[in-house]
């Protein structure tokens, strides 16, 4: 067997925008479909944390040892984000994590890296992107947010890469100084007239490098945050129309770095072993890879129907889409909304989120080894039995829970009010007080099921507050699951 | 272990309690001597008299200072107590163990709270961040949680339960409206609390305590000596306090109907009081109503009503002033307020005007006294539910044989 992917995941958040709500607050004419949208809690960080649990959930997929995160949007300069993401995933200390971060080219190069140290450990690549503009503009109406994450490893890969092949080009197309909010383009035709070339000759090129023609290609994915560029290849690089992979723009817009992933992705889920696939990205040049599906991944698209994962081409289609554009402006910092009369929040200390960082991170409590009990947060003392230091720790980041008693909270802080507050008991023991997201609050009632989501709190101090809440989960959730999922050894090294 | 308790070892001979309210131009030194000169007046003693005090603040300032910096206190312990929203209780407690053991012949406990200099809504806590993995929740939703609780559990309707807690805060408006101390004298019309702005889960703006500041105190000494200073003292029966393991937050089985530290340290204080039978011996009690959910339990913890019954006592009117047992027949935190560090004390300020028939005649209770019901109740508590701190205290008129 030879190596490469062994497992993906990939996570679009609850809301959608409806493109229709700009046009209408703005009085002009209004596009057509739906844009994923991030919630108020959510940020590139905590997006690649959701595609990477996705990623790890699948029965069999080995524990990475390097992981690489690559975003245009950092949540941090400086401190790496990927050991936030290591933290939140429970994998051991001695796997590396290590940023890629600012271009969304470096999406292609982090692929690149991990799959060359996927031929000697398990490694893993996250790939997040937050697409924002400014108010009325195409970028903040076409672009989405969401992120994709690969496992390779040395063993049972689900494709080779057969070629490759990369244009680079030194132009000004798109571009922000850090610290900007919105990316500035140069005239639409002029990216196009810089980016056909390239890309046709990265394509030929890759095909070329691969022994392969147009005529073996089952499936294309075109990738990038130019359009129209995007649009025009799709149709003529000689690639019938039903092998083009489609992109979701529609529904939830352009994932800008992570649309490769997920466009990928997508094919993985519905593709056959001995396919093959060419993905293409547009971005200060082009990239191309040609990829032939191996027969590992019938057992994988196997294995990820048992575990209940949702297939991209479904994912698209879900999401809440009665989002307020007054909200979505809020939440991307647009519009300054009046603050309940309520004290800020103050930034978490240093020491005591390192003291605490299982718990914190990786949300792993403690369980008594002499009578059971479950504790969150961790605790030495056992509620039940009393004894003292004689916890092991539990990751209960993957157990599902089911609500006790709940309240909407109109009074406390929150960047988007109310909040919902719940008492959760989990499947298999252990209770927890704390917020919900991606909820209506109409909807929870006691017995309402629910998994755990690792968001951001708020930002005191330049500080960002990360931590575990509940959502409701999205297919009902009637089953309990006692099976915290496969790394929970990676989890326990610090409880 | 035991809890043997200070039955009729010790006296109440004077107390003292501003009104509570947004007092904007009153300190916190104000509001302390306003409320230890009324106290040591009412005892007929100066403030050299006394010879220990407590001081209960959650907030308003910190150690001994505090007091005794702007009572000018010539070189006297002062000890600054905090038990969350039992503050108040907590320093009367330890005053009465002071004289109880012997060690002073008079002391003294103050409670204060300047909450609304703060300028926010609601409660603000102090700094408690640590981790950043602390729930950001408000007081008015941890104590909401109890409301489906207690819905699911006894099967009532939400819209009767609704009701029921409406009805807890205009019997406390009620109340609060003849009481010249009180933060809100007006009754509110059911109609009103009922579509209050919601706060947190079914709790609107009524069903709230009062944000408050206030100051009350009280000065205690040996039974034997009481009637140097008085002729209708008020013995001190029973005293408990209890700090749960905050178990109920971590402990699937709690069900958020009830208070466990409520029912330990009623349990506890009724034993030494030698109370069998509360709701029959009291005349009067005084609980701690921060919202209304949190009153209707506390009749069940507090052993007033059986479990899954206070929300039809409450409809019946059990509780109401001219009720079977009057609750919070001052306004309660409701409507009285609730300047945390004196809330307990002003509860025990409403049984010193109660028990010895000395409350305005057009809300004295009828029955308190000799030949009728001689014992007044004060119940307080901080935290919410699942984690809290308990203070039940007794106190009567009369001495037991």
């Amino acid at each position: 067997m030879s190596g490469g992917i062994v497992s993906w995941g990939v996570y679009l958040p609850y809301w959608r925008l409806e493109r229709a709500a700009i046009g209408a607050a703005f009085g002009t004419a209004t596009a057509r479909g739906t844009r994923a949208v991030a919630s108020y809690d959510e940020d590139t960080t905590t997006l690649g944390v959701e595609a990477g649990r996705r990623a790890l959930s699948i029965a069999g997929v080995p524990v990475p040892e390097d992981l690489f995160f690559s975003t245009p949007a950092p949540a941090y300069l400086d401190k790496t984000n990927a050991t936030t993401i290591h933290a939140a995933l429970g994998l051991p200390p001695g796997a590396g994590a290590y940023d890629l971060c600012g271009s969304v080219r470096s999406a292609w190069a982090t692929m690149s890296l991990t799959a060359l140290s996927g031929e000697r450990r398990p490694s893993m690549a996250v790939i997040s992107d937050l697409r924002t503009g400014l108010p009325g503009g195409a970028e903040e109406s076409q672009g989405g947010d969401g992120a994709v994450a690969f496992v390779f490893a040395p063993e049972g890969g689900v494709a080779e890469v057969k070629g490759h092949a990369s244009v680079t080009d030194e132009f000004l197309e798109r571009w922000r100084i850090p610290g900007e909010t919105a990316s500035r383009q140069w005239e639409d035709r002029f990216g196009e007239e810089v980016y056909l070339p390239a890309a046709r000759a990265a394509f030929t090129a890759a095909l070329q490098n691969a022994g392969l023609t147009i005529d073996d290609v089952d499936h294309l994915v075109v990738a990038g945050l130019h359009a129209r560029a995007v649009g025009s290849l799709r149709k003529s690089l000689g690639v019938p129309s039903d092998r083009v992979a489609p992109d979701h723009v529609a529904r939830i817009g352009n994932l800008g770095a992570a649309q490769a992933g997920v466009g990928l992705a997508d094919v993985l889920e519905r593709g056959s072993p001995g396919q093959v696939v060419v993905v293409l990205e547009l971005a200060d040049g082009a990239d191309a890879v040609v990829l032939r599906t191996t027969p590992a991944l019938a057992a994988v698209q196997e294995e990820r129907r048992k575990a209940g994962s949702i297939d991209v081409a479904a994912l698209a289609g879900q999401g809440r889409a009665d989002l307020p554009y007054a909200v979505f402006l809020t939440w991307r910092g647009h519009l300054r909304r009046e603050p309940p009369r309520r004290p800020d929040p103050e930034r978490p200390d240093a020491p005591a989120m390192r003291r605490n960082e299982s718990w914190k991170f990786g949300f792993v409590a403690s369980r008594c080894v002499a009578c059971g009990f479950v504790h969150l947060p961790p605790t030495r003392v056992c509620l039940s039995c009393r004894a003292v230091d004689r916890m092991e720790p539990l990751r209960l980041a993957d157990v599902r829970g089911t609500v006790a008693t709940y309240t909407v909270d109109r009074l406390a802080f929150s960047l988007s009010p109310p909040m919902v507050g719940a008492v959760i008991d989990f499947d298999g023991g252990g209770r927890y007080r704390g917020e919900m997201t991606d909820v209506d609050p109409g909807t929870v009632s006691i017995g309402t099921r629910v998994e755990m989501t690792f968001r951001r709190l708020y930002t005191a101090e330049g500080v960002h507050n990360y931590f575990w809440k509940a959502r409701p989960l999205s297919d009902g959730g009637g089953a309990t699951d006692e099976d915290a999922g496969s790394v929970d050894a990676g989890g326990t090294e610090r409880g | 272990m035991a809890s043997r308790g200070i039955r009729d070892r010790v006296a109440i001979v004077g107390m003292g309690c501003t009104p509570f309210g947004e007092l904007w131009d009153k300190s916190v030194d104000d509001l302390l001597t306003d409320a230890t000169v009324e106290c040591v007046d009412s005892a007929g003693i100066s403030l050299d008299d006394v010879d220990a005090f407590w001081l209960g603040t959650m907030g308003s300032g910190l150690s001994g200072l505090t007091l005794s910096r702007p009572l000018k206190i010539d070189y006297k312990p002062v000890t600054h107590v905090e038990n969350f929203c039992a503050t108040g209780s907590e320093a009367y407690r330890n005053a009465c163990y002071a004289v109880a053991s012997g060690a002073y012949d008079l002391a003294m406990a103050v409670g204060v709270e300047k909450l609304k200099d703060s300028g926010y809504s609601g409660l603000t806590g102090i700094r408690q961040v640590g981790d950043g993995t602390l729930a950001g929740l408000s007081s008015p939703a941890a104590f909401s949680f109890l409301v489906p609780a207690y819905a699911h559990k006894y099967g009532v309707d939400p819209d009767e339960l609704k009701s029921v807690l409406t009805r807890i805060a205009w019997k406390n408006h009620r109340n609060g409206a003849v009481n010249p101390r009180a933060q809100f004298r007006k009754e509110v019309s059911m109609e009103k609390i009922a579509s209050s702005p919601l706060v947190a889960g079914e709790l609107g703006v009524f069903d709230c305590s009062g944000v408050s500041d206030g100051a009350a105190a009280v000065v205690v000494c040996r039974a034997e000596d009481a009637h140097r200073y008085t002729d209708t003292p008020l013995y001190v029966k029973g005293l408990s306090l209890v700090a749960g393991p905050a178990a109920g937050i971590i402990d699937p089985d709690y069900d958020y109907t009830s208070f466990e530290e409520v029912v330990r340290s009623a349990a506890d204080a009724y034993h030494q009081a030698g109370i069998t039978d509360p709701r029959a011996q009291l005349a009067m009690a005084e609980v701690h109503d921060c919202f209304t959910p949190t009153e209707l339990v506390l009749m069940e913890d507090l052993g007033f009503a059986e479990r899954g019954t206070a929300w039809k006592e409450v409809m019946a009117g059990t509780f109401d002033r001219d009720g079977e047992l009057p609750v919070n027949p001052d306004g309660g935190l409701k409507s009285f307020g609730h300047p945390i560090g004196a809330s307990g004390l002003r509860m025990l300020f409403e049984c010193w005007l109660q028990l010895r028939g000395k409350a305005p005649p057009e809300r004295q209770i009828a029955g308190v006294g000799e030949g009728g019901r001689t014992l007044g109740l004060t119940h307080n508590l901080g935290g919410g539910p699942g984690e809290c701190v308990s203070f039940v205290g007794v106190v009567g008129s009369q001495l037991s044989d």
